[in-house]
């Protein structure tokens, strides 16, 4: 099944001038999102530094109302999801598609303008937050005087990626492929029903809740999980030159995905006031997520077997598998978090966050990381400067993120213990989580030091871009190995 | 998979069985709900928030107070609620039906607030706890929401009766006195509005022993 893969060791010279000329139509508008999306994550850092220390110390900064916990944390969750998660998964998005459809990207200005509107929505939807305009909606608390101009500017990305790939030259269809498509049909869907039922004219009572985890869980299951899943299904054979395992595992993961997924969202819900049914139905899809997540890591697993090596000279593949190792992990910790007897306890604990951390930073942010190792240099023409920044980048992330998750899924457990025995006081339970809390912190330090890394590599890889030619130096971090992934499509 | 027409037809499929299932369902079933008139009290329940509890509402949105706590029992049986006092009885859908947006909330990091008007209705603990929460509960995480607080000047008749009464390390400078500003009262009411100890058709008290 070689012709599956974006894998191809027998491309022409003139395939690779197509390559070149599409990577150059993608330059501007892949960068304009990479770029404000990367400003994103470093705000977000900041927030979620102070939100984590104001856990831990709850009088520090709280003089002011737009300084207090419960805004900070609203504005990082925010700024992190729509601002860095979703630009940088469009700049990904844009970038694939053109290259799997073989066509460069169009009308660059409309993207543009879509990138600068979704930004001015951001920044206004942020200040709101802050000055408390929120909707007290989860993950939909961008107020409402916002929400439009952000769901404007993504029918834009919306429609131009479908255009891409309607007007495709390349007529087979890769995996990644039916990722993006999904994502770009499903999260229009997802915003525009959420946005009415919840913001614009609230359903009655309690179904608002159910509405809102239909969307906080797909949110994540159908808008970011599938682009990063076609990321992976793209890099991962790419860097290491080879098709990928089993397209019939491939096809099943898809679509097992797109039926289980979306059904899970009442799972965030278990032993709340609503009718048996739906939490079940909910439990049982979670439980059904098996499927499409083994299946997934079969295929990854016995692509890179026996390539391991690899790990040490392509830090796109190191990011990419760690992403891909992640999925699996957090994948599974939700199914058991969605069973009741798991849920009994850790429902309503820091055990939730640290999921969340584990499948939004340590499958999708790292893999996006990843990604963007690979396109900025062949957008740019030029190779990273600094090897040093690329390991610290890594290391801090990899590290820091794994040192947040991991003891905080455990305390959230053990918080969620202390709060069954009705016959420990509160404030006990509030102290068994301390110590999880102020680790995370330090974590948090670790990882903004990972993420000033890479910010700073990119910045000095753009000015090269715009200072004189330099000779391009080859994209590994060893130093030994030239460049072994062929230039497939 | 070549076949583009398909593969759209089944992303979009697959997503319309659970927008049916998950949103369109939920609304039928639970979007009509009234509230339920005790045909031997004539209690009338839930209600609508009067006024200034509903302005209170609007500001435990904007602080953000719902990320830290929940509204909502889970039933006896499930989880330690009831034990811990959090309610008589489990939540049901009927209780949310004036909610807008409804605050059922995703974490614990503080205690559930579902009947908390029953639980502590004095004015002067809650002043005092949401001046500082040390004041009441040394060793808390809740933040301290001063800022709905103001200083006044000990008036010529000596202190005031409403001035919030704060001891030792809390106690503002001499001649100071800390009044709570509209807002603080306004959450203060809401908070004092939130009961949940009548009994609903499908959701009894328990009987007491
Ligand atoms: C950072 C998390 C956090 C936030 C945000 C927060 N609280 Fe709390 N809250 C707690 C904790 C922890 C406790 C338990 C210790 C205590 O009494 O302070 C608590 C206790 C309470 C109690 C007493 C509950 C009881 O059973 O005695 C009330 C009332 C309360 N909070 C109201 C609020 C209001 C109103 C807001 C928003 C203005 C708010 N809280 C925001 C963490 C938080």
């Amino acid at each position: 099944m070689a012709a599956l893969s974006p894998w191809d060791s027998n491309l022409g010279q003139s395939n690779r001038a197509q390559l070149a000329e599409i990577d150059a139509s993608c330059r501007g508008s892949v960068l304009l999102f990479f770029l404000s999306g990367m400003l994103w994550l470093l705000a977000g850092t900041v927030l979620a530094l102070l939100a984590s220390y104001k856990l831990h110390a709850p009088g520090f900064l709280g003089d002011a109302a737009w300084l207090t916990f419960g805004r900070i944390r609203t504005a990082h969750l925010n700024a992190v999801i729509y601002g860095f998660s979703a630009e940088v998964a469009v700049g990904v998005i844009l970038w694939l598609m053109c290259r799997l459809c073989r066509v460069p990207l169009m009308a660059q200005s409309l993207i543009n303008s879509a990138a600068v509107l979704w930004n001015i929505g951001l920044v206004i939807g942020i200040v709101g937050i802050l000055a408390g305009d929120t909707t007290g909606v989860e993950y939909l608390e961008l107020p409402k005087y916002c929400t439009p101009i952000l769901f404007l500017s993504f029918a834009l990305i919306a429609v131009w990626t479908i255009v891409i790939f309607r007007f495709r030259r390349e007529k087979h269809l890769y995996v990644s492929q039916w990722y993006i498509l999904a994502a770009v049909l499903w999260f229009p869907w997802l915003y525009s029903t959420a946005q009415l039922l919840l913001v614009m004219d609230p359903a009655r009572g309690a179904v608002q809740a159910a509405v809102n985890w239909w969307y906080g869980h797909n949110v994540l299951g159908l808008w970011f999980t599938p682009v990063g899943l076609a990321s992976i299904y793209y890099f991962l054979p790419k860097v290491i030159g080879r098709p990928i395992h089993s397209y019939y595992l491939s096809v099943l993961g898809f679509w097992t995905l797109a039926l289980f997924y979306n059904w899970n969202g009442f799972h965030h819900l278990v032993g709340g006031p609503f009718p048996a049914w739906m939490i079940t139905i909910s439990i049982v899809a979670s439980v059904m997520m098996i499927i499409p997540v083994v299946a997934t890591a079969i295929n990854h697993h016995f692509t890179m077997i026996g390539h391991f090596g690899k790990l040490k000279y392509s830090p796109t593949l190191r990011f990419i598998v760690f992403g891909a190792m992640s999925y699996t992990v957090s994948s599974l910790q939700g199914v058991l978090s969605a069973v009741r007897w798991f849920s009994e306890t850790a429902h309503f604990t820091h055990h939730t966050v640290a999921h969340a951390h584990w499948g939004m930073y340590a499958f999708f942010t790292m893999t996006m990381f990843g990604s963007m190792y690979y396109i900025l240099p062949r957008i740019t023409q030029r190779e990273w400067p600094s090897e040093r920044l690329i390991s610290l980048h890594f290391w801090c992330t990899a590290v820091g993120i794994i040192l947040y998750v991991a003891p905080l899924s455990w305390g959230g457990w053990l918080q969620g213990k202390a709060m069954l025995d009705a016959q420990i006081p509160f404030l006990e339970v509030v102290k068994v989580t301390l110590p999880y809390l102020k680790l995370r912190t330090v974590t948090g330090v670790i990882l903004a030091v990972g993420h000033v890394a890479f910010f700073a590599n990119i910045c000095w890889l753009l000015v090269r871009t715009f200072g004189p030619y330099r000779q391009p130096e080859p994209m590994i971090l060893a130093g030994v190995q030239p460049q072994t992934a062929p230039v497939g499509k | 998979m070549n076949y583009g027409p398909l593969l759209f037809l089944g992303i979009l499929f697959t997503l319309a069985s659970s927008w049916f299932g998950l949103v369109v369902m939920p609304n039928q079933q639970l979007g009509s709900l009234q509230p339920n008139m005790d045909t031997n009290t004539g209690v009338v329940f839930p209600q609508p928030l009067p006024g200034e509890a509903a302005q209170g509402r609007e500001l435990y949105r904007s602080l953000g107070c719902n990320y830290c706590h929940t509204q909502q029992v889970r039933r006896e049986g499930f989880g330690s609620d009831i034990a811990r006092g959090w309610g008589k009885r489990g939540s049901v859908a009927r209780d949310y039906i004036y909610d807008r947006p409804v605050f059922l909330g995703s974490s614990r990091t503080g205690p559930d607030l579902t009947n908390i008007g029953e639980r502590q209705p004095s004015y002067e603990w809650h002043y005092s706890h949401l001046y500082n929460p040390q004041t009441t509960s040394k060793g808390s995480i809740m933040p301290p929401y001063a800022f709905l607080f103001e200083l006044r000047r000990v008036g010529p008749d000596g202190p005031s009766t409403n001035a919030v009464k704060l001891g030792g390390e809390f106690a503002p400078e001499p001649g100071w006195e800390v009044h709570p500003k509209p807002e603080a009262k306004q959450l203060v009411e809401y908070l004092r509005s939130l009961r949940s100890s009548v009994a609903l058709p499908e959701a009894p008290l328990p009987k007491l022993e």
